[in-house]
């Protein structure tokens, strides 16, 4: 067997784990976004909605839909990796992965896999979802939609790998999902257009990674942005570079994981 | 091409809060070789293996598996070597059948590649029927059973056992004791920690005692155990005895009035001492040493090195 099919039978091997071990769990993993954001729609989009009337050209709910999508998947990659490798550390069974001859680069992916699975698969039950409250829901530009839902979905599931590295303590990887993503992301026109903000909160807003990863996404479905599609490209593109970067030389110094 | 599966030249490691665990350690094993590596605790023993496995950055020094420096490529070191870790290290909410398929895959095995071995390996430690059971429903012995199979399953021409028996009771371990000299006889090197010196006595061809970070005895069993001055051998009575028996030359004690504890010293005979006995008319049902003698020599050692 030469070395390369090796090394793909072993992200195989990691991936499947990760993949089973989400589907496993699907109870905690897949149905609490479905069913948050179908509250989401009935409260927002079908109770409140029509009396808020159109935003940005759109009917609300229809609106709310792109950032309620992004928000899942931004969450569930997030947590799937965050939640999985500080789960290897803390059951110590990341020395089985640490033991084996697999690179550094392969375990890093299979993670990264991992979340980007959970990560798309929420992104698409909660679209099915909403597709219950406005069933004439048509995307734009699929190519657009997909293309950022990945990339989406690999820099939060990276994020989330740094963070398990870090972590010591099961405090330490519940401190930024909670006090950092969810403020960032429910800031990050989710719920509302920026225009609808006074001129000094747009302002602060443009520094809100989250408005891009949001922005980018409805342009991809309903074709309509606050801020520069391939700007936002672009910076998703660069982060998940540096923080891929990052990941790897920290895996190689054994930062969290080696004595 | 050397005949060493391994070869550690002036190891040192020192941790971060400043513990030297290991002070310039040198250390060979031959290939086939069943190498006990004993100390106390704190000794580094721990941190010993955790650098020949990867799970501890040494500080400085070399180590060869198989002749290959695991500075220059450690993954293809890694390839020759299995680890049964100290602690269970494995996810407690997988199947048996599934942990040991997924450590294949690590080492590049496919999972159909991987099946019939899995099968043949768990069936050989008494785990098959539990294969659909998830980890954390198995016994304290079968999870051990379960860490070999783990360890074995890419068929390592090293095998290291970090105190693979503690906690698992006499039956399952002796059990385990014939599976790893099995194992040994065809062909793969094994080096054992343990703290159960009558284990490492019965099993290993070499030996080496780590304390302090330094290696303070390393040569084979059988000669460690030739240095041993003094042995103390218990021995039950056919009658039982009123007062202490005088034979001149021998230690005596009278732990009850049938069980005689004598001393023998090296350049003395054991027969010698039964004809003095038969002499006088006390006659032997049964005889065992009164300790393990590794076990003293062990402390010995360990007690001079203070």
């Amino acid at each position: 067997m030469t070395r390369n099919k090796e090394i793909l039978n072993s992200l195989i091997t990691l991936t499947v784990r990760e993949v089973r071990r989400f589907l496993r769990i699907w109870v905690q993993t897949l149905v609490p976004p479905a069913v948050t954001m179908s509250l989401y729609f009935v409260i927002f989009g079908s109770l409140i909605g029509p009396r808020i009337g159109e935003m940005n050209g759109l009917d609300y709910i229809q609106f709310m839909i792109p950032g309620l999508v992004m928000l899942s998947v931004i969450t569930s990659s997030y947590a799937n990796v965050v939640s999985s490798f500080f789960g290897v550390k803390f059951q110590r069974s990341i020395e089985e992965l640490m033991i084996s001859p697999m690179p550094n680069i392969v375990i890093l992916t299979g993670f990264i896999i991992g979340g980007v699975a959970r990560g798309v698969m929420v992104g698409i039950i909660v679209f099915l979802v909403s597709l219950f409250f406005y069933p004439d829901f048509t995307i734009v530009d699929p190519l657009l939609t997909i293309s950022v839902l990945i990339l989406t979905a690999i820099l939060f599931s990276l994020m989330g790998f740094l963070n398990a590295i870090y972590a010591d303590t099961f405090d330490d990887i519940s401190v930024v999902p909670t006090f950092v993503l969810t403020p960032l992301i429910y800031l990050g026109g989710v719920f509302y257009s920026i225009t609808i903000l006074p001129e000094f909160w747009q302002k602060v807003s443009l520094a809100n990674p989250m408005l891009y990863v949001v922005n980018t996404f409805r342009q991809g479905m309903l074709g309509v942005s606050d801020i520069s599609v391939s700007f936002s490209l672009i910076m998703q593109v660069f982060f998940i570079i540096l923080f891929g970067a990052f990941a790897l030389h920290l895996l190689k110094k054994g930062t969290g994981i080696r004595q | 091409m050397s005949d060493l599966a391994l070869k550690i030249s002036s190891l040192e490691k020192k941790y971060a809060s400043g513990v030297k665990a290991l002070d310039g350690i040198d250390l060979e094993v031959k290939k086939g070789d069943f190498f006990a590596l004993l100390g106390p605790n704190g000794a580094g023993k721990s941190s010993t293996i955790g650098i020949i496995s990867s799970l501890v950055t040494k500080t400085s020094g070399s180590v060869k598996i198989f002749d290959i420096d695991i500075d220059e490529d450690f993954n293809e070191a890694k390839r020759k070597l299995g680890v049964v870790a100290q602690e269970i290290n494995f996810s407690p909410f997988e199947k048996v059948e599934d942990i040991v398929i997924t450590q294949a895959g690590y080492y590049g095995i496919s999972a159909s590649q991987a099946k019939p071995k899995t099968e043949t390996t768990l069936k050989r430690l008494g785990l098959w029927e539990k294969r659909s059971e998830q980890a954390r429903n198995l016994s304290g012995g079968l999870k051990r059973r379960l860490m070999i199979a783990k360890a074995l399953i890419h068929d390592p021409e090293l095998l290291i056992l970090d105190e693979p028996t503690a906690g698992v009771d006499i039956e399952l371990r002796r059990g385990m004791w014939d599976f790893i000299s099995e194992i040994n006889n065809q062909g793969t090197t094994i080096i054992l920690t343990t703290h159960y010196l009558e284990e490492a006595e019965q099993l290993c061809k070499n030996i080496a005692i780590i304390d302090k970070g330094k290696i303070v005895e390393n040569t084979s069993m059988k000669e460690l155990l030739s240095k041993l001055d003094v042995q103390s051998f218990v021995l039950d009575l056919n009658q039982p005895l009123n007062n202490l028996p005088s034979i001149s030359g021998y230690t005596m004690t009278l732990s009850d009035p049938s069980t005689l504890v004598v001393a023998i010293e090296k350049d003395k005979s054991i027969n010698q001492f039964f004809a003095e006995l038969s002499k006088i008319g006390i006659s032997v049902k049964s005889m065992r040493n009164e300790s393990n003698r590794l076990e003293e020599l062990f402390m010995e050692i360990v007690k001079s090195n203070d």
